[in-house]
């Protein structure tokens, strides 16, 4: 690995009063990489998250994004040095058009109205949401709303792009169309670190998968050899069960 | 100068425990049903007046008017809940802020034209005059309604934690949509805590109206205290409404004191900013 | 993004040109002090609307910014011969300043906790004024009387010039509310509303939005109250500095639409004249029958009509946002 990592975690841990919930949790992200976290439910995924982007202060680690430690930065500073999010459940401007919302998005990086609805219309193109640009936020369905939630983080131009959970809820067509998506998020230059639990995504997508449980990083490699690892399968389901192939 | 700060802090208490009483009543409806009510000052005028009007007219003292009070603000409350404030729940947050602010003007404006703003008081309360306990002046109308706001808030409390009623009102305040696949009827539960939020706000002005000026406007400043009193407590909180009630107590009166009386009320507002600035969601929020 | 067709120009301009007539029309004082009323209080709902309709701050302090700016500029005058316009601009100054202290604080708060505070911030102001000797306490500040010019923003022998400054700090308000709301600021400003967290990811800084927000309409509401009292010549704190004033302007945008730029002016047209008539016509020795029927009033509104009347008008195929 010649170039610094996009993304540096180094041993961050997240205590809330006596429950802790990251513990001393390391992982490097390239530049142009795609990787999963996934883990069972509660093993502090969101919480991480929540520490790399601002929402959380960690109580012990650090974050360095592109060379520059950003631990204890504010979410909106993050955003504007480029790494840009999506929530669990998912959160769109509610009485806002589809397109306003993304040009809410793209004003980080214009000041003028017409520069910042070009570049919403772009990305509504890109995210094949363009048809919909005047109706109501929400009148989207759930897939709507999470690939308008996904335009809003594009328009910030992000260089690294977190994802919590955006497969959720999705029929089989659904997800497809989202997996084709955030293909071509990476193919325009942008860095993707997605928290999933649908394993579908994650063996399609995934350049490498770092797996969570408990607060600890306890697993970390290409998809396929993660998915059969024996520690892997006994976070998820217990001693009693093995892995077919 | 110490027997100054022990006759103060009695005072604060005296008036604290009162005001806890009208801020449990509020902060029971806030927490079941997200409602601010700006009418709650209102309703404890309606109360205080209840009470005038049993002892002037029916020779009824204060204490024997409780009952009287509590049930006839207990079904205020409902009918205000169930004609009005229901028809507000579902729209915007602003129109469920400002509907009581419609309540609580219509209310102290009907008091003014039926009952003209002057100033009443109860003469003769049957208990009356004043205990010397060393050197602390203790008024029997203020000790008396003390002790019974404390009294009510425990009965309250009490009933919350004790009863099945109580449980259930409990529940929805924790999360409503819980309580209604339990079976709760959160509906008729929003009623009775508006109604029981009124009627404890109504005994409070009973209690009040032993010792306290009665005009329609007297409801203005206790509902603004009131809702400082409960978002310092934490909005919902039972516990953190009665003892938010004594502190403002305190600040009031040592501020009154120590500072300048007729900043007293400026000095509560102030600590409630500073509070909720460093602690947004209250003491037990 | 609101391209004004050539139809909705027509309408605008008829209407200025009708309200300019207007003084030349109507006989009689009441007639235009209800017209100023009407401006006053559109304003004062223009600019709450900014903090309030927009970002989600719904205020019920108004009162404080409205006073400030009226004793400023008064006190300015009667203690240090200051001209009103220069008093006007201090007070707008001052009620910004004021707001950034009360902002700090409340840049968390959102809902009810904030309308909490913003009451609890309007009555310590309104508590100080009435103890402040300086500015003469509960007894109030008269404005000395001066010869009639525009410099002086006094005016004796009619209330026309009274009538048209007003409305031309409509029109400046309305057109401070305007750029706010196509420009980033209002984008942002409507993120906030939906929430902290969705504006935070957006890369908005939510304390530094907020904080301008209430300066901006802190400082229009300020001039209305320098304009209140050039106009009625007296103010004391019960006058100006007391919540019913605050829930008149929250009323007002309410009526008419908060969220939307004309929404206030559409529901202090409606609401001011009800309730200056009934003042008038049953507000007699203090029966208190004005204020029942207004009381009854914010009730029904609350009820059945809490989105605002320009919603409705606008579904009747007005199409302007």
């Amino acid at each position: 690995m010649s170039a610094a990592p996009l993304l540096d975690v180094r041993g961050v841990t997240k205590r809330f009063g006596g429950l802790l919930a990251n513990d001393d949790v390391s992982f490097t992200v390239s530049e142009g990489e795609i990787v999963s976290i996934i883990g069972p439910n509660g093993a502090g995924k969101s919480t991480l998250f929540n520490c790399i982007t601002g929402f959380y202060r960690p109580n012990g680690g650090s974050i360095r994004y592109a060379g520059r430690n950003i631990t204890r930065l504010a979410a909106d500073r993050i955003c504007k040095l480029g790494i840009a999010r999506t929530f669990q459940i998912v959160q769109v401007i509610t009485d806002m058009t589809v397109l306003e919302n993304v040009m809410t998005g793209a004003f980080l990086r214009t000041g003028r109205n017409g520069a910042a609805r070009e570049r919403a219309e772009e990305v509504l193109r890109f995210a094949g949401l363009h048809e919909k640009l005047d109706a109501p936020a929400t009148s989207l369905t759930i897939e709507g709303k999470k690939r308008l939630e996904v335009s809003m983080a594009l328009a910030t131009r992000p260089k690294l792009l977190m994802l919590d959970e955006s497969m959720a809820g999705l029929n089989p067509v659904e997800l497809r169309q989202m997996i084709a998506l955030l293909r071509r998020v990476r193919e325009s230059g942008v860095t993707l670190v997605i928290v999933e639990h649908v394993m579908e995504a994650v063996m399609e997508l995934s350049d490498r998968v770092i797996v969570i449980n408990s607060g600890r990083k306890i697993v970390e490699g290409p998809p396929k050899e993660v998915v059969v690892n024996p520690q892997v399968i006994q976070a998820y389901l217990g001693d009693r069960y093995r892995a077919r192939g | 100068m110490a027997d100054q700060l022990l006759q103060q802090i009695v005072n604060s208490l005296l008036i604290g425990s009162v005001y806890a009483l009208v801020a449990i009543g509020l902060t029971l409806i806030w927490g079941v049903m997200n409602v601010l009510n700006f009418a709650h000052g209102d309703f404890l005028m309606l109360g205080m007046f209840i009470a005038f009007w049993c002892y002037t007219l029916f020779k009824m003292d204060p204490l024997l008017s409780i009952p009287v009070c509590a049930a006839l603000l207990f079904l205020l409350g409902v009918g205000v809940y169930r004609f009005i404030i229901s028809k507000v729940m579902k729209g915007p947050g602003l129109a469920q802020l400002v509907v009581t602010f419609g309540v609580s003007i219509f209310l102290a404006n009907l008091a003014v034209m039926l009952w003209t703003p002057d100033f009443r008081l109860i003469e003769k309360p049957l208990l009356a005059g004043t205990w010397s306990l060393g050197s602390v002046q203790l008024s029997i109308p203020k000790f008396v309604a003390s002790v019974g706001s404390v009294v009510v808030s425990a009965a309250v409390f009490l009933f919350l934690k004790k009863t099945r009623t109580g449980k259930a009102i409990l529940a929805v305040e924790m999360n409503r949509d819980a309580a209604l696949l339990m079976g709760i009827n959160t509906e008729r539960i929003n009623s009775l805590s508006f109604g029981i939020g009124s009627a404890l706000v109504g005994i409070a002005g009973a209690f009040l109206s032993m010792y306290y000026y009665i005009y329609p406007q007297v409801g203005g400043l206790f509902g603004l205290i009131s809702f400082c009193i409960v978002a310092l407590g934490g909005f919902g909180s039972i516990e953190g409404a009665f003892i938010a009630g004594i502190l403002i107590g305190l600040v009031q009166t040592l501020g009154g004191y120590f500072f300048d009386p007729a900043y007293k009320y400026a000095l509560v507002f102030l600590v409630y900013l500073i509070t909720v600035w460093i602690r947004p969601q209250g003491l037990m929020g | 993004m609101p391209k004004i067709t050539a139809r909705q120009a027509f309408v605008a301009a008829a209407v200025l040109v009708l309200l300019a007539l207007y003084p030349l029309a109507v006989r009689g004082s009441f007639p235009m002090h209800l017209m100023i009323m009407v401006f006053l209080f559109a304003m004062l709902g223009v600019s709450w609307n900014i903090m309030g309709g927009y970002a989600g701050m719904f205020s019920f302090g108004q009162a404080a910014f409205f006073g400030i700016g009226a004793y400023t500029s008064s006190f300015l005058l009667t203690a240090h011969g200051v001209n009103p316009w220069i008093g006007l601009l201090a007070g707008g100054v001052v009620a910004a300043a004021a707001a950034a202290l009360i902002g700090i604080p409340c840049s968390n708060l959102r809902g009810h906790y904030f309308a909490i505070a913003s009451i609890a911030f309007a009555e310590i102001v309104r508590i100080h004024f009435n103890n402040w000797k300086l500015i003469g306490a509960a007894e109030g500040l008269t404005i000395p009387m001066q010869d009639e010019s525009l410099r002086n923003f006094m005016f004796h022998s009619s209330k026309a010039p009274y009538y048209y400054i007003i409305l031309s700090f409509l029109l400046l308000s309305l057109g401070v509310c305007s750029w706010v709301t196509t420009s980033r600021m209002g984008f942002y400003l409507r993120a906030i509303k939906e929430g902290h967290d969705v504006a935070k990811v957006l890369g908005i800084d939510v304390v530094r939005y907020r904080l301008a927000a209430i300066m901006i309409s802190a400082f229009l509401t300020a001039m209305a109250g320098t304009f209140y009292a050039q106009y009625i010549l007296y103010l004391d704190p019960e006058s100006v500095l007391i919540l019913p004033i605050s829930v008149q302007i929250v009323l007002v945008s309410m009526l008419g639409g908060a969220g939307s730029v004309m929404g206030p002016v559409v529901g202090a047209a409606i609401l001011l004249p009800i309730s200056e008539v009934t003042r008038v016509k049953l507000g007699f020795k203090g029966s208190g029958l004005d204020m029942i029927i207004y009381g009854t009033l914010i009730m029904l509104i609350s009820v059945y009509q809490p989105q605002g009347v320009w919603g409705l008008l606008q579904r009747l195929g007005w199409k302007k946002k």
